[in-house]
């Protein structure tokens, strides 16, 4: 018998088995009535200190948790940790992004239905998350003032992915001569219609607008839950 | 570098791919590709490379086809080429266009087998 050559189709999502897995997750969020917000950004743009003002300022009403993406150490876990709600780290390795398996994973142990808001921080990396799904209802986008505004034209595909873009650090906008309008004009750019939140996490500066804007879209995509739990 | 990761999802595909077809030897995989997958091209095919080493799937050659951006124009109430990833508006009229169609692929479409 002679082997021949031929040309099969085959038609195959190569993130698949991911996909599976945050469709998965994201039935299982709904089930339990809890609203998951993920975070991206590079190294440095104040996701951490951003994540942290948001979780001390949401515990007050609200259950609320977070899980923590690092290459390496778990330093944003254990200063996430001071605002006092449950955090657990997934230490990638050398793997930058995060993906639905290891969410998944990370969640053992932990009941879904006690919580209504929960954070995913994804690993400090403006390209590699943008093509894994988490399951997650809001992906939010940040870059700080410090950072310069063309942020956006330089990564456009994670901004393509993302929800929301929120620019961190705002209180040193002048101070950097950040240049608002070009900002936002690049942001509408990448993705035509985003919502853009404009933030301090040291002076709280846009921090309750931001809390306002989540609340709202946490009673859209979960209209049986409670205005607030507590 | 993700491109790896993704490299060894392609093998495992197309490896189930051909296990399936009697253990068929692959020559090549073809694979599309959309500007906004997220994923680089050139870092990918020397991903390939090493995803493949010691696998059935050794010597394969990846074939990526690269696709278009397009989006629906609200203002031309049709699909349209889209600018660039960094102009997402309507090539033909300028309108911004949320609403993309195609760009996002990463899909293994085709394998050259011999049996």
């Amino acid at each position: 018998m002679t082997r021949q050559t031929r040309l099969v189709e085959v038609r195959q999502q190569v993130l698949k088995q991911n996909d599976v897995v945050a469709r998965a997750l994201r039935t299982r969020f709904r089930g339990a009535g809890v609203y998951v917000v993920s975070l991206v950004s590079s190294p440095g743009s104040g996701k951490t200190a951003f994540l942290e003002k948001t979780l001390t300022m949401l515990r007050e009403e609200f259950r609320v948790a977070a899980l923590v993406g690092d290459l390496a150490t778990d330093n944003d876990a254990r200063r996430l940790a001071r605002s006092e709600v449950p955090v657990k780290q997934i230490t990638t390795g050398t793997l930058c992004h995060l993906e639905a398996e290891m969410v998944r994973t990370a969640l053992d142990g932990w009941n879904e239905g006690e919580l209504d808001y929960l954070f995913i921080e994804n690993v400090g990396n403006l390209v590699c998350p943008a093509t894994f799904d988490l399951g997650e209802d809001l992906r939010l986008v940040l870059f700080s003032t410090t950072e310069g505004e063309d942020k956006p034209l330089k990564y456009p595909t994670i901004f393509n992915t993302a929800d929301v873009a929120v620019i961190t650090k705002i209180d040193l906008a002048d101070a950097v001569e950040f240049n608002r309008a070009a900002a936002h004009q690049n942001i509408q750019s990448v993705r035509p219609g985003m919502e853009i939140i404009e933030v301090s996490s040291k002076s709280g500066q846009g921090m309750n607008e931001f809390l306002d804007f989540l609340r709202s879209r946490r009673l859209e995509a979960r209209p049986q839950a409670k205005a607030a739990a507590r | 570098m993700h491109e790896l990761s993704i490299a060894l999802s392609i093998v495992e595909t197309a490896a189930e791919q051909a296990e399936r077809l009697g253990g068929a030897q692959v020559l090549a995989v073809h694979l599309k590709l959309g500007p906004l997958a997220g994923v680089v091209k050139e870092a990918l095919l020397g991903s390939y490379e090493l995803a493949t080493e010691n696998s059935p799937l050794a010597g394969s050659k990846l074939v990526i086809v690269e696709t278009a951006l397009r989006a629906y124009c609200p203002q031309c109430m049709q699909e349209r080429a889209v600018v660039s990833v960094t102009e997402i508006c309507c090539l033909e009229c300028g309108t911004p266009t949320p609403q993309i169609t195609s760009g996002r692929e990463l899909e293994v479409t085709a394998m050259e087998i011999s049996q």
